[in-house]
């Protein structure tokens, strides 16, 4: 079975979805993540999802989740890339992630996770 | 023996033949008396002086298809044989150019139904010493002419509404442009009422030029939308979600006075929601969030 890299960057911890996310691979990575998260203390996770074409309830139920998870266990999510189509078949079955942060590619999320570290740490 | 089934259509056959050839004789005998009495018939529905000018080719036409399925021994009762498609499609075009010129639905018809007139009078006149045939034929004949005025109206109505369609495909396509006012700040001004079909089209334009343009921030003006009601609240939230789905941000502006009242009294929920009341109240606050700082220099 496919498994989706985790890779990290400083203190955070960076997923690049490339493949289509099969159930049992957006399980998976739900594990992996908050193993790595308690393993690495990361602060902040970005998850890349620029490829990804097709969502179902499913894997947008596994997103929140995964949100959910790492704000529980202290780092802040930012998903990262969403497919305009994606973006409006989640609105239409109801998820609208609530609490996930978002931004428009990479670049800005990694910006955005810098920020917020700053201003934790300065607090 | 013979097979009564078998005498029974070979009698209708050779009918059928006679009327055919009576009607063909009706048509041929004096086609221009026919054509000019069955126009001043026409004439009487209306005077539309683009059909006017239209109308003594159109009957030549019709009155010429009318003969070729004629003498191809069409059956008079079944109009939806292949042996009158021609005189099928030739009433389309009628009923299609009629349409296009502005004649109402009566019009087009009544212009088909005034044939009746010069037919029946050329019917009795061949027919008056044998009453019963007579009525035969003129039942055949009313028959047909009423078919063919019913399809001219169907037509008619097909045409009517294919017009409607492509206008309201036009309208849709020409009221939701998506703009972009500074870098990085795109805007979305909404004209018209918004309808699930609309919504859905703006959001996928604007979701789109979002992912083109990298822009952090849209603005959706809604000072052209007439009335916001709960339905059009809830497509509106729908966009700003999707919106911020995708790592952008939303502003909503042109939100008038009557529209702020209404929202408040439906108690439709807009937190989380930024709203301006003008366009330009959004656009500074859009250039403030991205940092850039207006200043005019003393004169």
């Amino acid at each position: 079975m496919d498994r989706i890299p985790i890779l990290k960057m400083g203190r955070c911890l960076l997923v690049t979805i490339q493949v289509d996310l099969l159930d049992q691979t957006a399980l998976a990575l739900q594990d992996d993540l908050a193993e790595r998260i308690s393993a690495t203390a990361a602060q902040g996770v970005l998850i890349d999802i620029s490829a990804l074409e097709i969502v179902d309830s499913f894997v947008g139920r596994i997103l929140a989740s995964i949100s959910g998870i790492a704000a529980i266990m202290g780092a802040t999510l930012v998903v990262v890339g969403m497919q305009p189509a994606v973006a409006i078949t989640l609105v239409e079955l109801g998820l609208s992630l609530d609490g996930v942060r978002t931004a428009l590619d990479v670049e800005r999320g990694m910006a955005l996770l810098q920020a917020g570290e700053r201003s934790h740490g300065g607090a | 023996m013979k097979d009564p089934t078998r005498t029974f259509a070979e009698a209708h056959w050779i009918r059928m033949k006679q009327e055919n050839a009576l009607f063909d004789d009706v048509l041929k005998t004096e086609p221009e008396a026919l054509l000019k009495s069955w126009l001043i018939e026409a004439a009487q529905s209306g005077d539309n002086v683009a059909i006017a000018r239209t109308a003594p080719h159109d009957a030549q036409e019709l009155l010429g298809s009318l003969q070729e399925a004629l003498r191809a021994d069409a059956d008079l009762a079944r109009f939806d044989d292949a042996a009158w498609g021609r005189t099928r499609s030739v009433l389309s075009e009628l009923s299609q150019s009629r349409a296009a010129q502005g004649a109402s639905a009566g019009e087009t018809s009544y212009f088909v139904l005034a044939i009746k007139k010069p037919l029946f009078a050329g019917l009795r006149q061949r027919l008056a010493a044998d009453p019963e045939r007579a009525f035969d034929a003129l039942w055949a004949a009313s028959t047909l002419v009423d078919r063919m005025a019913q399809w001219t109206a169907t037509t008619y109505q097909r045409s009517r509404e294919s017009v409607i369609q492509r206008q309201q495909q036009e309208l849709l396509e020409l009221s939701t442009p998506v703009v972009k006012l500074w870098d990085g700040v795109l805007a979305a001004p909404m004209i018209g009422t918004l309808d699930s079909s609309r919504t859905q089209l703006v959001m996928e334009s604007l979701l789109q030029r979002i992912v083109e343009t990298g822009s952090e921030l849209a603005i959706i003006d809604i000072t052209g939308v007439p009335t916001v009601d709960t339905l059009v609240a809830q497509h509106l939230l729908k966009t700003v979600t999707a919106i911020r789905l995708m790592g952008a941000d939303c502003i909503i502006s042109g939100i008038r006075p009557q529209i702020a009242q209404t929202i408040v009294q439906l108690g439709i929920d807009l937190q989380g929601i930024v709203t301006k009341a003008t366009l330009a109240d959004a656009l500074s606050l859009a250039l403030r969030k991205g940092g850039w700082v207006i200043s005019r220099p003393a004169r």
